[in-house]
Formats: structure tokens, sequence, C-alpha cells
């Protein structure tokens, strides 16, 4: 579990996207070839924006996983912290994903809140 | 010139009221109001701790400033309740804020003053010329034993601050006073912490208080009338208000950085959180004389003087207005928020 949780690290914590320069189009989580332009595409890493716009989302055991789309394209599936509706605006945020039992690591991650409920 | 460059804060958006816990253990809740001068405490959202509020103030103060992460080359996080017992929050915080790998880093524990003996590390730092800029944060989910006094004002919350050169307020002296105090303790393995009651009052906050402040005027050549604002550590309102007036300090100068009446005490962030209120309104020439407190015991007193840069900062949302947005809740979401309900 270790070694899995911290290859993500890196995309977890700080939102990083694939932009492909030929078409423009952001991915996330990060692509190793542009799944638009194939062989064409020019990817290169580039970091999101704070902010983005929940597009669908759904409620399992009492969390509220959202489809969150970043105003640079690139859509994300993550947790939302508060009430959410579809169009609703969201600021991204640090929070804890889970905990490996008593004894193992602790996971952090990005998560969602609704921008009125934000402090 | 070295001294706060950004600064950045985190109030988690829930709160208890002082009736609601006093309901639970059929207190008097307007003697405790009283006794204390809290009405409410901060609490943290099931999935926050000392970590998560440590990269939210953080990622403030960088985007306040407009400084590169990569340009951060120290980052010191001070707490009394890191996620961890072993294993920096340090590291956690740099990866989130994407510093690089080429930093120094380490978690700091001194009660509620770890994060200001963080400020005075990055301010020696930039001085000796070894780092641009050092990352200093106070935060904590401060524990408390349910039925204990300290439930009333354990609150949680964190403080950033950038230490640099050409601040937005400048370092101008700084002093500590240490001695072997066993105020306030909390002991290997046990979950809360414990304290000798009265005892945290004389010998310990106000004589390492008061010492480290008037250590700080007589080495520098400071007087009360000197210092627009000051700030001291707020474990509740009645030990700042009284050593405020035991140190020639009018209720105006201090009542800015009164976070705890709203909050509650945020420990290693509490007299941080108290400065950033008075930094969000403070004009160029004013001086703030800030004095943190730490169990155990100790106090770093600083004279700081906001300088020009300040008028071009931005400077919201200012820290009254984040502790001002809150949603209540009751005794039992407090349980499974701190956790101690699964």
């Amino acid at each position: 579990m270790v070694p899995r949780f911290w290859r993500k690290i890196k995309y977890r914590y700080e939102i990083l996207t694939s932009f492909c320069e030929n078409c423009g189009n952001h991915y996330y989580p990060q692509r190793e070839i542009c799944p638009k332009c194939r062989r064409e595409g020019v990817l290169k890493e580039e970091k999101v924006c704070d902010y983005g716009k929940v597009l669908s989302y759904t409620v399992v055991n009492g969390r509220t996983i959202a489809l969150v789309e970043f105003d640079n394209g690139a859509k994300m599936l993550a947790e939302v912290c508060g009430k959410v509706e579809i169009g609703k605006k969201v600021r991204k945020a640090f929070r804890k994903y889970g905990e490996d039992g008593d004894f193992g690591i602790i996971y952090y991650g990005t998560k969602f809140i609704p921008i009125e409920e934000q402090n | 010139m070295i001294g706060i460059v950004s600064y950045g804060t985190y109030i988690p958006k829930f709160r208890i009221r002082v009736e609601e816990i006093a309901r639970m253990w059929n207190e008097d809740s307007n003697a405790i109001k009283q006794g204390l001068g809290v009405s409410e405490k901060s609490v943290p959202d099931i999935d926050e701790d000392t970590a998560t509020m440590s990269v939210e103030a953080s990622r403030e103060a960088i985007s306040r400033a407009k400084i590169d992460p990569k340009k951060i080359e120290a980052i010191f996080v001070g707490s009394e309740s890191h996620p961890y017992a072993v294993k920096p929050t340090a590291t956690i915080v740099g990866e989130a804020l994407g510093v690089g790998n080429y930093y120094f880093c380490a978690d700091l524990e001194f009660a509620c003053k770890a994060a200001t003996a963080g400020i005075q590390i990055c301010f020696a730092m930039v001085k000796a010329g070894m780092i641009n800029y050092g990352l200093s944060i106070g935060s904590d989910t401060a524990q408390a034993k349910p039925g204990d006094a300290l439930e009333y004002t354990a609150a949680a919350g964190a403080v950033a601050v950038i230490v640099g050169k050409d601040p937005i307020a400048e370092i101008e002296a700084t002093v500590s006073y240490t001695s072997d105090t066993p105020d306030f303790w909390r002991r290997d393995l046990q979950p809360y912490p414990s304290h000798g009651g009265r005892f945290t009052g004389t010998p310990a906050y106000f004589r390492h208080v008061i010492s480290a402040a008037k250590k700080l005027m007589e080495s520098y050549g400071y007087t009360a009338k000197d210092f627009d604002f000051a700030v001291f550590h707020q474990p509740n309102a009645k030990f700042p208000q009284r050593v405020a007036s035991m140190l020639g300090f009018s209720e105006e100068k201090i009542a800015d950085g009164m976070l705890v009446r709203a909050i509650g005490n945020t420990y290693s962030a509490s007299s941080l959180m108290g400065l950033c209120g008075i930094l969000d309104k403070a004009q160029p020439g004013q001086r703030i004389l800030l004095v943190s407190f730490g169990s155990g015991a100790g106090s770093d007193a600083f004279a700081i003087r906001v300088t020009d840069k300040i008028l071009e900062y931005p400077r919201n949302a200012k820290v009254w207005d984040k502790a001002k947005n809150c949603v209540y809740i009751d005794y039992g979401l407090y349980l499974k928020h701190r956790r101690m309900i699964k």
C-alpha cells in the first residue's frame, strides 16, 4: 500500500495535468500520450488553477463524490466537503483521504469545497 | 531589512458554543464565558488535521506574495498535534506546496510557541544568507479531555508566515525567555494533555510573557508607548488582557488581535493568528509587540514594524471575516469531528 500511494502523491497533492500543445487540451490524471492527437500530441506538465465547477455528482456512503471541471477543461473525480449541486463553483482544498488503520500511513490529497462555504 | 514577507491563515468553518459543552457537564455556561472571555471555539472537519490546515494557510501566504514556491528553502511546522509521532508534517506541506526537494525542513514542538521559534530560525537563516525565504507554520487541532476545563477553549487553526528580505513587516528585534516550568504537558502515547490548573498562571504564562517582553524593551530601548499594537498568546481572553495591562498596554492596542474571543485557543497558531488580525489593518510605520508563550515553558518576544510594502500587499480575506464565517455544530458532531467516536 505504501509505494502505491507514494507514486500518486505528486498528482494528488498538487493537481498536475497533461497539456497537449498540439490540440490545446488538458488531461487529468496525466497521460503518456494525448488521447485525441495520439502520436501527434506534444504533452507537457501543467498545474491547474484553484477553481472548478461541478459537472455531476453522486453520494456514496454519506460522501459526496463529484466530477469537477477546472477552468482549463481538465476533469477530476474527487470528494466535495459540503452541499453541492450541478454547476456549482468549487475550490480545491488539501484534506485527508483516509488512513491505513491505526498503525499505517495517512493518505492526503485534493478535495473540493463549495465556494460559498469556503473560509 | 528582514521580516515577514507574507502571511496566510486558516480557520476551520465549524464552531461549538461554550453553552453546548457546558450542557454536557451540567456547568454554568455564563460563569465559564465570563471566566474565560471565550464564547465559542473552532472545530476541524473530520478530514482536517495539522498537516491539511498548514497547507491551506501556506498556500494563501504564497499566493498573496506571488512567490515562486521553489524559492522557499526552509519549512518548519510548529504544533503539538502533529498527525504522526514519527514522520514529519513539514515534508507533507513541502510536497503539497511544490517547493521541490532542496529545502531545510523540521517539525518543531514547544507547546504553543513552536511557530514563533520557527520564525526566529527562519530570520536567522535569512540573515546568515543560507536561504531566500523561510516558511514557519503554527498549526494545531488541539486536544482536550472531555469534561476538562481545556475543552471550552482547545480549538483548531493554522498560520503560515514567510520570512525573507524586503518585508511587509520588519522584525526589528527578538528575545526569548525560557525555563523548566511544568505547567502543561502530554506524556508520550497519551491522547490528552494535563495541566497544573492555577499553576499555569503566575509562574508560567505571566512570568514568561512579562520577562520576555521586558527584556526586549530593555535591550532595544523600547517602551510600551513605542508600540501601536500588542499581541500575546491567548489561552483564554483574560490572560492576554491582564498581561497587557501589567505591561502598560490599553485594551485598544490588543483588541484587533484578540481572535481567541471568536475561535478559542488555536495553540501553536494562537499568538500568530492575533498578529495576522493586526497585520490585516496595520499601516506603514506602526509597530507591533508580539509575545508568544509555550508551556514547559518559554516566550518569544518580537518588535515588528510595518513597512510601506504593506500598502501594495493583498490583505483579503481578513482573519476576522474568516472567524465570523462559521457553521455551528452540537456536541455529538463535535465528538465525531474530533474522532472521539468513530
